[in-house]
């Protein structure tokens, strides 16, 4: 008689146990599972977002835009200091990584290096006897800067999702300046694109005066800038000269509300600044009453209400013939803070919660039916073991929902084809098994000898024909992305189990009932 | 208990006398996949060509010539309309966008809104950039590679490299014809048929392994028995195997290419279609290459140890 050890067999049952118990609560209802007792495991196969329904976006942080406005803002200071100590320059400018310029008095190079050197320690400074001096970002530097801004950004990202109200939504970095998010349940996401499609940086500005000639002609003076304003509409005014100095930046916010004006009753957005921000809102305002105030929203002028009075409870109020979704969009976006850089949609993918439950309706349809009629061939073909084949089958599906549960493995569509495809090769290693001992059975061996050798002979040949399907697997899964992955785990999963069942399992089965039958002949 | 036998007890096909046929052929089969190939290409899906696919369900059905004239306005360049399923289901592919990824936002952003009232629901939205597109189809690319060559490097360790070759043989043969049967019929290549092709890849080497490891058995075992005869035994006594194994698996894929919904029927069908082929390659293919190969045979000193290990 076949001998196997107690503890194989204790360990084989134990094993289809804990597969049952983690596979369990997929069929429970919610109230069910809720009520089982802690030490249960209660967790349900997490689908993925194209069986639930929802939204996979993969944005990019243009990075390029936040180290362009570093270098403009150091060209800026570069200005400044060589204009404070009246020192000539030519050729003031900045390209890639790179800001130059050109020193016209040679014997003013040194102190030019001295200036400039010390107003970025982002910065190398290189000066050359021609009288160019050169400021280049170091490598060092611009990678923090990227790992910064991605970061900053998430968190900003993270921010408006929550404040939307999507539940469970995933954001996560990818690579180096790419952000995945998903959102379960969300198969429209034209809102979530277009709050995260505005950087949403704020800054209060004062409007220069005589502006109208600058318009007009478009030649701007220095220390302004031309800015369109965000409604275009005919016969208003829609270009503002501003003052290029920031009075009040958007990162002293501290909170902003969509409300309506109490006087025409228009929506508006309230907002309060911080201490620091309060008092220099409240600054500007005393020494500007009577001017026109510029309230600009990443490049473009909201509105440019005149100062009544000084404001000096760092509140105050933004109007612009915004609608009630606008006020409050833009009040979210003022609530979450400016993304560091502009963000851009590389993929979307978004599943409708209709054709999320249609896909699982069908998969489940083709699973069963495609099972049931792999039972019944077995059976017919193989006759006793070939039922003995399909309850190793069965306990095989058990076993990877159970191991998808426990892994809390994403399963999608094409996972679930990998399942159905699981079922299909699973009995491949009994039939290989079966085969094997039909062939000893005709070479004269004993019945029992012939499941021995069976089994024996035909292991080696299982693990070298399921290693070749398990490397082609884990490529999928190297090398693939989203639901291509979700293959890859039920298909490298459904070869695990599919082993144990095929070789332990109906070997227990196998024996057990050799001990009860004591066949003298077998047909197989 | 009923029974049947798909296979008599001792099938005898003479799978090596027919073996100039089958490279016939194969060969046949290999030369019109490539000629498919670059006269006709393949239908490429946006994960590897960028764009826009929608699917939507309409309020009413039958309403492809109205969406036509309504998404024709807008200037996206090349539109396909289909009928997905369903009178009422709709298939929209926009071609990528030029210009930047922003584009490509933008033109969905004015497909939708041209759609307006005639979308019930809004069954899918897929937009895959030209970035994305462009390491979807490297990536793609990787995956296949390095599966064939990881195939080949455990074999070669499991065997010797005459049996790599002939089964990358078999693989390459399989993978070849699946592109080719795609650009045949003009079905949509894309991220999922990359994984059906692995998938097929790996089946097909799952049937060439277990002859060939019954041809090693039968080369320690006879050791003067004719080469073509010993192939051809080895290939008929797993022939039973071989058989019974696909078809369970064409079983549970024609299950799941019937009622399995529109959207895996593409990648159903790869499947189906690369277990016909890896069946017949394993056995009609790899087994007869091993005449040509140069498979050394073992000398008797190895019997005992071989005894032991023979599977």
């Amino acid at each position: 008689m076949i001998r196997v050890s107690k503890w194989k067999v204790y360990s084989i049952l134990a094993v289809c146990l804990l597969g049952i118990m983690f596979a369990m609560p997929n069929i429970m209802s919610q109230s069910t599972s809720d009520s089982l007792p802690e030490w249960l495991p209660s967790k349900q196969i997490s689908l993925g977002l194209d069986l639930r329904g929802g939204s996979h976006l993969l944005l990019e942080v243009k990075v390029d835009v936040v180290i362009a406005e570093r270098l403009e803002a150091l060209v800026d200071s570069i200005r400044t200091e060589l204009r404070k100590e009246g020192i000539a320059y030519s050729n003031l400018g900045s390209s890639g990584h790179i800001a130059r310029v050109t020193i016209k008095n040679p014997n003013d190079i040194e102190k030019a290096y001295s200036l400039i050197n010390p107003i970025d320690s982002g910065f190398i400074t290189a000066t050359s006897d021609n009288g160019l001096v050169t400021v280049t970002m170091s490598e060092q530097a611009l990678s923090q800067r990227r790992i910064s801004a991605v970061e900053q950004s998430i968190e900003i990202v993270r921010r408006r999702i929550d404040e939307t109200g999507v539940r469970e939504p995933t954001i996560v970095r990818q690579g180096e300046e790419r952000i995945l998010v998903q959102l379960p349940g969300i198969d429209d996401p034209e809102r979530v694109k277009r709050l995260l499609g505005k950087t949403a940086k704020l800054t209060f500005h004062l409007v220069a005066p005589n502006s109208s000639d600058a318009i007009l002609s478009g030649r701007v003076p220095p220390g302004t800038r031309l800015l369109p304003s965000v409604t275009n509409v005919p016969g208003q005014q829609n270009k503002y000269l501003i003052k290029k100095r920031v009075m009040v930046s958007g990162d002293t916010l501290i909170d902003a509300t969509p409300g309506f004006d109490s006087r025409n009753n228009e929506p508006v957005v309230n907002f309060r600044f911080d201490s620091a921000g309060a008092k220099r809102f409240g600054d500007v305002t005393v020494k500007n009453v009577g001017n026109p105030f510029a309230i600009v929203l990443d490049g473009k002028v909201i509105s440019a209400p005149v100062i009544r009075e000084p404001i000096l409870g760092g509140a105050g109020q933004i109007s612009g013939n915004f609608s009630t979704e606008e006020a409050k969009d833009l009040s979210l976006l003022l609530r979450a803070g400016a993304l560091p850089a502009p963000l851009t949609v590389l993929e979307e993918r978004s599943v409708g919660p209709g054709l999320g439950a249609d896909s699982i309706a069908s998969g489940k349809v083709a699973s069963i039916v495609g099972l049931m009629f792999v039972i019944v061939f077995m059976a017919l073909y193989y006759g006793r073991f070939g039922l003995m084949a399909d309850a190793a089958l069965i306990m095989n599906i058990i076993l990877i929902i159970g191991a998808l549960s426990a892994l809390q493995a994403t399963l999608t569509l094409p996972g679930i084809a990998g399942i159905v495809l699981t079922i299909g090769m699973a009995v491949d290693a009994n039939v290989l098994i079966f085969e094997r001992i039909r062939e000893e059975i005709k070479n004269g061996r004993t019945v029992i000898s012939a499941i021995e050798s069976g089994y024996a002979r035909a292991i080696t040949t299982i693990i070298d024909a399921n290693v070749t399907t398990l490397i082609a697997a884990l490529l999928l899964y190297q090398f693939g992305s989203g639901p291509v992955r979700g293959f890859a785990v039920t298909l490298a999963v459904g070869i695990a189990t599919s082993m144990f069942t095929a070789i332990w399992l109906t070997r227990l089965i196998v024996i057990a009932w050799l001990r009860r039958t004591r066949p003298q002949t077998l047909e197989i | 208990m009923p029974r049947f036998k798909l296979i008599p007890e001792k099938p005898n096909v003479n799978f090596i006398g027919r073996r100039v046929i089958f490279f016939i052929f194969s060969a046949l089969l290999i030369a019109s996949s490539i000629g498919m190939f670059s006269a006709k290409g393949l239908n490429y899906g946006i994960d590897f060509t960028g764009g826009i696919m929608i699917e939507i369900k309409t309020t009413e059905p039958n309403q492809i010539s109205l969406l036509r004239e309504r998404l024709s306005g807008l200037e996206l360049g090349s539109i396909e309309l289909q009928e997905f399923g369903a009178p009422d289901d709709i298939l929209i592919r926009i071609q990528r966008q030029d210009g930047s990824e922003e584009a490509q936002q933008q033109a969905v952003t004015s497909a939708k809104e041209a759609m307006g009232n005639i979308v019930a629901e809004y069954r899918r939205t897929e937009l895959v950039g030209p970035k994305v597109s462009d390491e979807l189809f490297m990536n793609g690319i990787y995956a296949v590679v390095s599966a064939m060559l990881a195939i080949l490097v455990y074999i070669w360790f499991r065997f010797e490299w005459q049996f790599g070759l002939g089964a990358v043989i078999a693989l390459l043969h399989d993978v070849i014809s699946t592109i080719g049967i795609f650009a045949l019929l003009g079905l949509e290549f894309n991220l999922a048929t990359v994984a059906a092709v692995l998938t097929i890849a790996g089946y097909s080497i799952n049937d060439t392994v277990v002859v060939f490891d019954r041809v090693r058995e039968n080369m320690r075992k006879y050791k003067v028995k004719p080469m073509d005869e010993l192939l051809n035994d080895s290939a008929n006594e797993t022939l039973s195997r071989t058989v019974v194994t696909s078809l369970t698996t064409l079983i549970a894929l024609l299950a799941l290419y019937m009622l399995g919904g529109s959207v895996i029927r593409d990648f159903s069908f790869a499947m189906i279609w690369g277990v016909l082929i890896g069946t017949y390659s394993s056995v009609c293919l790899a087994v007869p290459s091993l005449m040509y190969l140069g498979v050394i045979r073992r000398s008797a000193d190895d019997d005992n140890e071989v005894e032991q290990t023979s599977a």
